[in-house]
């Protein structure tokens, strides 16, 4: 039994991380997106952000499955469970990552973008230099809110037939005529999120040498 | 001084913000060597005036110019600004220290100090940190080096700001109230480090209330109020026997003060 859920957990790793390896970055440039001076763009981007937090992620997870299939035709495959369910998370994680950076990116003071320019620096160097690294130490709370819940979240995979854990908890539930995979799968969660909140409070600390 | 030609040149400036005109056709010339003290009420157009000089505010008509450089001119009454690689060449001309300092507070002072020079003027990062650790022992910052601005006075921010702006090797530096966040204690340590620029002959305007400053270390002192220069001349004479109405009121306040 600790076999499968051990495999199902690999799979909700797997989930967890490729969702953060992309979101994170994408998260910016939603953001910088949702600022655009440039008010088309900015209202794409707004109404991207409306529908992704508007709409259930699981919804969304079955949209991105079943698009291929009935927009192009295309054979859906095992794999394409797996991947559906990574670009819905990536997308959907995104759209809430952004409205966290934009509310750090607009609480950096004026003056640090006045020093910036006037010492020269290009508009890609001030944001990468002087906000970028301030806006992460202001916005690590309401970000580690995120990822911790996206470690529960990555259960809802199990609606389109992905083998995470919770599937695999399921599953055993049902052979076993047995609560006890659904204890454990739940342990399971709660020591991952345990190991998330650690480093976080590390990350926290780290960046904790100063303040403004 | 008049043979040599001016660091900075503004002419006509004139500058609104909606409906309120803040710069009435202001003309000014800096010469190298000079210090220049900006004084007048609150208000008056100080910090906007040097806000247009810095590239922080672009001005409605008028001309700017670093040197040979023309940075800004007047075509049909309005300002014409030069092309990316003329503004980025005038940046590297000028120097500002802001009334908030405005450090980066993620770096160290040492960082503060050398970045730009390295990461904007490309310049060698052993032959910046050489520069800048001399920077930081005239400012009398030695041994905090290492620390981040929150870890300092406002004082030794102020200059650490100072020694920033400077290490861009620039022509000339503007202060824009360089003491008006400080405690009155703190205000001396910071002054007595612009003054020592002047003794150097680094070319300066500086906005300030200090007017004893002013009249110590300025050259020549320029009366700002309502949008206009009302009045400018060597420090001595403006400050001791003002011409105007409005600068003999203004002084008298303060000295009243």
């Amino acid at each position: 039994m600790l076999t499968m859920l051990g495999e199902g957990f690999l799979v909700t790793l797997q989930i967890f991380f490729l969702t953060l390896i992309g979101s994170l970055p994408l998260g910016i440039v939603v953001a910088l997106g949702r600022m655009s001076r440039f008010k088309p763009l900015a209202l794409i981007v707004r109404f991207y952000i409306s529908v992704m937090r508007g709409t259930p992620l699981m919804l969304q997870m079955f949209a991105i499955y079943f698009a291929p299939y009935y927009v192009f035709g295309i054979e859906l495959t095992t794999d394409s469970k797996f991947n559906a369910t990574i670009i819905a998370f990536i997308i959907n994680y995104a759209a809430y990552f952004a409205e966290i950076y934009r509310s750090g990116i607009q609480s950096i003071p004026k003056g640090q973008y006045e020093a910036a320019e006037v010492l020269g620096y290009s508009r890609l160097q001030t944001f990468g230099k002087i906000v970028l690294p301030q806006v992460v130490k202001r916005i690590l709370p309401a970000m580690g809110n995120e990822i911790i819940t996206l470690v529960k979240d990555t259960s809802l995979a199990f609606a389109i037939g992905v083998a995470e854990m919770f599937s695999t908890a399921k599953a055993l539930v049902a052979s076993q005529v047995s609560m006890v995979p659904f204890v454990i799968a739940a342990v399971f969660y709660w020591v991952f999120n345990f190991v998330v909140e650690v480093v976080l409070n590390r990350v926290e600390k780290k960046l904790d040498y100063y303040h403004d | 001084m008049s043979d040599t030609n001016p660091i900075v040149r503004m002419a006509h400036v004139k500058k609104s913000f909606g409906e309120v005109e803040v710069l009435k056709d202001i003309s000014l010339e800096v010469y190298p060597g000079e210090v220049v003290a900006v004084i007048g009420p609150s208000g008056g157009g100080k910090s906007t005036l040097l806000r247009c000089a810095t590239l922080l505010e672009t001005f409605d008509a008028g001309e700017l110019s670093y040197g040979d450089l023309q940075v800004a001119h007047t075509e049909g009454g309005k300002a014409v600004y030069g092309a990316k690689d003329v503004i980025k060449q005038a940046k590297s001309r000028f120097g500002l220290v802001f009334q908030n300092y405005n450090l980066f507070p993620h770096y160290t002072v040492l960082k503060n100090i050398m970045d730009a020079p390295v990461s904007v003027q490309k310049r060698d990062k052993a032959e910046v940190e050489r520069q800048a650790r001399e920077l930081i022992a005239k400012m009398g910052l030695e041994g905090n080096e290492g620390k981040v601005p929150c870890e300092l006075s406002g004082g030794q921010q102020q200059r650490v700001s100072i020694a920033r702006a400077l290490c861009m090797n620039p022509e000339i530096v503007f202060f824009d109230e360089p003491t008006s966040a400080l405690d009155p204690e703190l205000t001396g340590e910071v002054l007595k480090v612009i003054k020592q620029l002047a003794t150097e002959h680094m070319t300066m305007v500086v906005v300030t209330h200090e007017m004893q400053f002013a009249r110590d270390v300025a050259d020549r002192i320029v009366f700002m109020d309502g949008g206009v220069i009302v009045e400018e001349g060597p420090a001595d004479q403006v400050i001791n026997h003002p011409q105007h109405k409005r600068t003999q009121d203004f002084l008298a306040r303060y000295e009243n003060n």
